[in-house]
């Protein structure tokens, strides 16, 4: 590194104590994110919330509380469709479904659900595949907000035709349209899809392990995490799983570069699923 | 002003892609001392012909871009499709899920301005044909970091309007034709 680069921009050190003072006051923990995004983010939040430095911003943050919801709304904000990437789901469909029926009961984690349209997918698929009834799915997310959403589970119904196809795509055994009713330009999923679920809180950076799980699926939360980090959740996912039990990631996503990668088997290597070793 | 040596190329190129990198990246040396990294828009819901296309014309290895990959000298990298592609400060590459940019994903502007961020005046940026103005900004803020701005002359490119837009945005850039960006680049 050139000695103009290893000198700190003063931007980068407001940053820093940014993120510093929202853990210390608020608890949520941004530090180990990867930082280019987190700084594209922040900036967005800066000019629109209409501050002219991050110093004045943390300064904000700190003395007024009802900055941190608008601030979260920046940090946490994450755009998905329902059955993204639908030979993703297709390979949980056709390989991972089968183990999973020798269970009598069945625990599902989506880890970073966001506004919920990965959980529709995977309680949808579960459905058409009669697993639905033995199955508890965990939704978590650190962001309120975005919990409420997933649980309101209304969406645009622009988004429909698309969430279709790939529903489609994924070998959908339904029509997407049995558990949707469209009402003044939105859709609201049908409120049966929530009955197994439980929505809760928590934090792939400070949060523990709280049940024993058949399947994670973790699709593109993690890559706005440090390696570091990356190494926490994956550690987490491996000793939250059952022996032989899936954890699915997002398409770009690998263990390869993680610590823990020993303790899993690739399951399905070009849809990123993979299985916990025995040992 | 002491000119600081060149870290990183990162190119961004949308219709006529193919055409334009055809001319560019086949012609550096397989000593070529530089990461190179590159955002071509291509279609969200099918894999990139990107990488197999141009590891068969190339000298250079060509790869799809992985998530906390650290960069290689005389590596050429492609950006995923339907994902960001950035340069963190470390150095590695990191991808994104963030909404399109000006209906793009990926995004010329973010990995231009993750760049600039990270080599500074250290980087070269290339602004390519296209025909909407992503890389506009972000060859803005190479420009201002100090690092190298260059534009495909719009006179040859097969899409006009992102080279303008870019020319517009940033009016110090080196405009230059497909041959000129190459030797360019071969003699840095």
């Amino acid at each position: 590194m050139t000695e103009a680069a290893a000198v700190e921009k003063v931007e980068d050190i407001e940053i820093r104590l940014l993120l510093e003072a929202l853990f210390l006051k608020y608890h949520y923990d941004f530090r180990n994110y990867a930082m280019a995004s987190i700084k594209r983010r922040l900036k967005k939040a800066r000019e629109q919330l209409g501050f002219e430095t991050f110093s004045a911003m943390q300064e904000g943050l700190l003395h007024d509380q009802a900055m941190l919801p608008q601030l979260l709304r920046f940090l946490t904000v994450q755009v998905s469709e329902m059955f993204r990437d639908p030979s993703y789901f297709k390979a949980i469909r056709e390989k991972v479904v089968p183990h999973l029926r020798t269970y009598p009961s069945l625990k599902v984690w989506i880890a970073g659900c966001s506004s919920g349209e990965e959980l529709y997918s995977l309680v949808i698929l579960f459905r058409e595949e009669g697993l639905e009834d033995r199955t508890i799915f965990y939704a978590t997310d650190i962001s309120h907000e975005a919990l409420e959403a997933a649980e309101t589970g209304v969406y645009a119904l622009d988004r429909i035709q698309l969430f279709t196809e790939n529903h489609r795509k994924s070998g959908g055994k339904s029509s997407l349209s049995d558990y949707y009713q469209a009402a003044y330009g939105k859709a609201l999923f049908d409120k049966t899809l929530r009955r197994n679920v439980v929505f809760s809180d928590h934090s792939l950076v400070t949060d523990a392990v709280f049940a024993e799980m058949h399947l994670i699926s973790c699709r593109n939360v993690m890559i706005y995490f440090d390696r570091a980090l990356q190494d926490r959740a994956v550690g987490l996912f491996k000793d939250s799983l059952a022996r032989k039990g899936f954890l699915g990631l997002g398409a770009k996503e690998n263990l390869r570069f993680s610590c823990h990668a020993d303790a899993f088997t690739d399951f399905v290597r070009e849809e990123k699923i993979y299985q916990r070793r025995a040992e | 002003m002491t000119p600081v040596k060149a870290q990183a190329v990162t190119i961004g190129a949308s219709a006529g892609a193919v055409e334009a990198l055809s001319a560019i990246l086949p012609a550096l040396p397989q000593s070529f001392p530089l990461p190179v990294i590159v955002v071509v828009h291509v279609p969200s819901d099918r894999p990139s012909l990107m990488v197999d296309l141009f590891r068969a014309k190339c000298r250079l290895p060509v790869e799809e871009a992985e998530d906390k990959q650290s960069l290689e000298t005389g590596t050429i990298y492609f950006a995923p499709p339907d994902y960001h592609l950035l340069v963190e400060t470390d150095r590695n590459l990191s991808l994104s899920s963030d909404e399109p940019v000006l209906f793009s994903r990926p995004s010329i502007d973010i990995l231009f301005e993750s760049a600039a961020d990270a080599f500074g005046p250290a980087l070269i940026a290339i602004v390519l044909t296209g025909a909407n103005r992503d890389g506009a900004d972000g060859l803005a803020a190479v420009h201002e970091a100090g690092g190298t701005a260059i534009v495909q002359n719009p006179e040859g490119a097969h899409a006009r309007a992102m080279p303008e837009a870019a020319i517009q945005s940033c009016p110090s850039a080196l405009v230059l034709s497909l041959d000129a960006i190459a030797e360019y680049l071969k003699e840095v």
